[in-house]
C-alpha cells in the first residue's frame, strides 16, 4: 500500500511535469543542444581562428640593420612575413595591431656574425595577441633556421661533422592513452556539465512541485487526499530525481555525440594534428562518471525540494534557489580548474569531490579508496537532503506559511 | 458524525506572537445533518475545518471523524471525508478524468471501481463533455464540478466544505448549494463554514455561530430565533458578536 501511493504520486507528477514546458525545455532541450554547441560551436569557432591566425602573412618590422644587408634582403624576401621598414612608434603600431610584430638588428649583425660575435636579436610582440604571437614564432623559426644554417657553415669550413654541436636526437614518445590525454584537456568540463545541468534539470520540477503547488492552490486538495506527508514528499522527490537523472544522461548521450562529430569536423579542419578533441573516452567512464552522478542528482533533488518548499510562489522559489546554483557552480568550477587536485579533506566537500573523482575517472585513473569516500559520503548529504526534505513536508508552518 | 472535543489550535506569529486561533471548540454533527459553521473573515472556521481534515494538528484537544480519531488515526480519518474549498484547487495540466482518477488511486479504489464511479458522478454532473479536458482550459462552473466529482470519488460518509462558494458567480454557486443538500439527502455527515446568512438559512440544520475562535452559541435556526428574540439571523449574529468585538476593541 505504501509503496503503491508513492508510485500512484510520483506517475501523476511525471505526467504533470511532462506537460509543463519550462520543466522540458530544462531537462530535454537544453542537455541536447548544449553539448554540441559547446562542442562542435566553440570547437569550430576555434579552430577557425587559429586556422587563419596561422594562414595570415603577418606584416612585421624590421627596426636597424640598414647596414646588414644579407639579413635585410633575406627577412624580405621571408615567404611567411611581409616585412617593412621601422619606425619609431613601432610599440604603438603593434599595440594598434596594424603591424603584428617587430624584430631588432643589432647594428653591424652580418660582419659580427661573419667574425663569430654573439649579438641579441629582440623580436616584439603583443602577448596574449594570437596573431601577434604567431608573427613572432614565425620570425624566431627564421633566426632559429639562419642560427642553424650558420653553424652548419662554420663547421663545414672547418671540415667538421654537423654531429660535433648535435651529438644526438632527442625524441618524446607520449605512452598516455588517448583518454588520459583528453583527460587533462577535457576531464574538467564532463562532470562540470553533467553536475550543473542534473542541477538545471531538477530545478524546475522541484519548484513546481512545491511552491508551485502553493501558489496554484492545489497542495491543500493535496494533503485533505488520503496520502500520507511522507509518501507524498518521496512520490515528488522521485519524480525530481527523475528530471535530474534524465538531464544528465541526455547530456551525456548528446556530449558522447556531438564530440564524435566535432572531431571529425575538426579533423578535417586541422588536418588532426593540433585537433583538441583529439581522444576517446572509454564506456567504463562514462558509467562510472555515471555512479559518481547518482548520489549528487538525489542530494541535489531533495535539498531543492526542501528549499523551494519553503517559498510561497514561484517567483521566490526561483530567488532561494538562484543564490544555490552560484554555491554549486563554484566548487564544480574549483574541480575544473587544472591545478586542483583530489586530497583527503577535499573528498568530502560535495560537489567538488565528485567533479575531482569525475575528472581523474575520465582521464583514466581510478583510486578506488577515494572514489568510495566520495560515493559513500555523497550518500550520506543525500541521505540528510531527502530526511530534511521529508521533515519540511510534515511542518505546517512550512506549507501554509502566510 | 462528527464529535469534535475542546479542539484548539495555537500558532506561532513573529509580529503578533502566540495566536489562539481556534479556543475549546466542541460540538457535534450527526449524519443527515448540515452544521453550519458562521463566522466573520479571522474567527477560526477555517482553521476548525483544517483540523477536522487533518490538514493542521490541533495544538490539544480532538475530534472523532466518521468513528476515528484525528490525532490516532488520521489517514482513516481522511480516507472518510470529503474536504472542498476555494483554496483547493485542481491540478491545470490534468484532465478533468485524470484528476479524478487521481485521487480514486490514492484513496486506494482499484481500476473497475475508479471507472464505475466517474461514469457514475460524471452523468450525474454532466461532465462528460468536457471529461478530456485539461483543467486549466475549464469555466469555473466545470472547475467546480470536477472538484466536487474528486471529493465524492471515494463515496465518502462525512463532507467538510470550507465557504464553497466565495468568488463563485451564481450559478456556480448554486450548483455546490444543490450538491450540499444532495449529500445531506444521501445520509452523509455535512459540515460547512460560511458568512453568508442566506446560505446558511436555506440549508442548516445546526449553526453555530464562532467568533475570536471560541464557539459563542449553537442551535437550530428556530432555537436561535427563540434565544434570541429575533426572526433575522443577521440580527442574531450582531447580538452574538458585538460585545466580544467590544471587549476585544477595549482589550487592545
Amino acid at each position: 500500500m505504501k509503496l503503491r501511493n508513492i508510485w500512484i504520486v510520483y506517475r501523476k507528477e511525471l505526467r504533470d511535469s511532462l506537460r509543463d514546458r519550462r520543466t522540458l525545455i530544462a531537462m530535454v532541450v537544453v542537455p541536447i543542444l548544449i553539448m554540441p554547441l559547446i562542442s562542435i560551436g566553440v570547437g569550430t569557432l576555434m579552430a577557425k581562428i587559429m586556422g587563419e591566425a596561422k594562414k595570415e602573412i603577418p606584416r612585421v618590422m624590421i627596426l636597424g640593420g640598414e647596414d646588414s644587408p644579407k639579413t635585410q634582403e633575406a627577412l624580405e624576401s621571408y615567404k611567411e612575413i611581409t616585412a617593412e621598414r621601422g619606425s619609431a612608434d613601432y610599440v604603438q603600431l603593434i599595440s594598434d595591431k596594424k603591424v603584428r610584430a617587430a624584430v631588432e638588428i643589432p647594428p653591424d649583425f652580418d660582419a659580427a656574425m661573419a667574425r663569430g660575435e654573439q649579438l641579441t636579436v629582440k623580436i616584439y610582440d603583443y602577448e596574449g595577441d594570437l596573431k601577434s604571437g604567431v608573427a613572432a614564432e614565425k620570425l624566431e623559426k627564421f633566426f632559429n633556421d639562419l642560427s642553424t644554417r650558420t653553424v652548419q657553415e662554420r663547421l663545414a669550413a672547418k671540415n667538421l661533422p654537423a654531429t660535433l654541436i648535435k651529438p644526438f636526437e632527442l625524441k618524446t614518445q607520449n605512452v598516455a592513452p588517448p583518454e588520459k590525454v583528453s583527460g587533462a584537456v577535457l576531464g574538467g568540463f564532463i562532470p562540470y556539465f553533467v553536475i550543473i545541468l542534473s542541477l538545471t534539470g531538477a530545478m524546475y520540477p522541484a519548484i513546481d512541485l512545491t511552491a508551485g503547488e502553493k501558489e496554484r492552490g492545489t497542495i491543500e486538495t493535496i494533503l485533505c487526499s488520503r496520502v500520507s506527508r511522507t509518501h507524498l514528499v518521496l512520490g515528488k522527490f522521485f519524480m525530481v530525481l527523475t528530471a535530474s537523472l534524465t538531464t544528465a544522461i541526455l547530456a551525456m548521450i548528446s556530449m558522447g555525440g556531438s564530440f564524435k562529430v566535432a572531431k571529425r569536423i575538426l579533423a578535417g579542419m586541422a588536418g588532426g594534428a593540433d585537433n583538441p578533441l583529439q581522444f576517446s573516452i572509454g564506456i567504463k567512464a562514462i558509467l562510472a562518471v555515471f555512479l559518481m552522478a547518482l548520489p549528487i542528482t538525489v542530494f541535489f533533488s531533495a535539498a531543492l525540494l526542501a528549499i523551494a518548499l519553503l517559498a510561497k510562489s514561484y517567483k521566490e522559489a526561483q530567488s532561494y534557489i538562484s543564490p544555490l546554483m552560484i554555491v554549486v557552480i563554484l566548487p564544480a568550477i574549483a574541480g575544473m580548474l587544472p591545478g586542483t587536485e583530489l586530497s583527503g579533506r577535499l573528498s568530502l566537500i560535495p560537489v567538488l569531490n565528485t567533479t575531482l573523482v569525475c575528472k581523474e575517472i575520465v582521464s583514466g585513473t581510478y583510486h578506488w579508496h577515494q572514489i568510495g569516500i566520495i560515493f559513500l559520503s555523497t550518500c550520506v548529504y543525500a541521505a540528510a537532503a531527502l530526511f530534511i526534505a521529508v521533515k519540511q513536508f510534515n511542518r505546517e508552518d512550512v506549507l501554509f506559511r502566510t | 458524525m462528527i464529535e469534535a472535543e475542546r479542539l484548539s489550535k495555537v500558532f506561532h506569529d513573529k509580529k503578533r506572537g502566540e495566536v489562539r486561533a481556534v479556543n475549546d471548540v466542541s460540538f457535534i454533527c450527526k449524519p443527515g445533518q448540515i452544521y453550519g459553521l458562521l463566522g466573520a473573515n479571522g474567527a477560526g472556521k477555517t482553521t476548525t475545518l483544517r483540523m477536522l481534515a487533518t490538514i493542521l494538528e490541533p495544538t490539544s484537544g480532538t475530534a472523532r471523524v466518521a468513528g476515528f480519531d484525528l490525532l490516532k488515526d488520521p489517514e482513516n480519518v481522511r480516507a472518510n471525508v470529503g474536504f472542498l474549498s476555494t483554496a483547493t484547487a485542481l491540478y491545470g495540466r490534468l484532465t478533468a478524468q485524470e484528476m479524478v482518477e487521481y485521487f480514486g488511486r490514492l484513496y486506494g479504489l482499484d481500476d473497475p471501481t475508479i471507472e464505475r464511479r466517474i461514469n457514475e458522478i460524471f452523468t450525474r454532473l454532466e461532465m462528460n463533455d468536457f471529461r478530456n479536458r485539461r483543467c486549466d482550459k475549464l469555466s469555473t462552473g466545470m472547475k467546480q464540478k470536477v472538484s466536487i466529482a474528486r471529493t465524492l470519488v471515494h463515496d465518502p460518509p462525512v463532507m467538510i466544505f470550507d465557504e464553497p462558494t466565495i468568488g463563485l458567480d451564481v450559478m456556480a454557486a448554486r450548483t455546490i448549494v444543490q450538491f450540499i443538500r444532495e449529500c445531506r439527502d444521501h445520509g452523509k455527515t455535512v459540515i460547512f463554514s460560511t458568512h453568508v446568512m442566506s446560505e446558511v438559512e436555506k440549508l442548516c440544520d445546526q449553526i453555530g455561530i464562532i467568533h475570536g475562535g471560541i464557539l459563542l452559541a449553537e442551535g437550530t435556526l428556530a432555537d436561535l430565533r427563540q434565544r434570541y428574540s429575533l426572526h433575522d439571523l443577521e440580527d442574531i449574529f450582531v447580538r452574538i458578536v458585538e460585545p466580544h468585538m467590544l471587549m476585544e476593541a477595549v482589550g487592545s
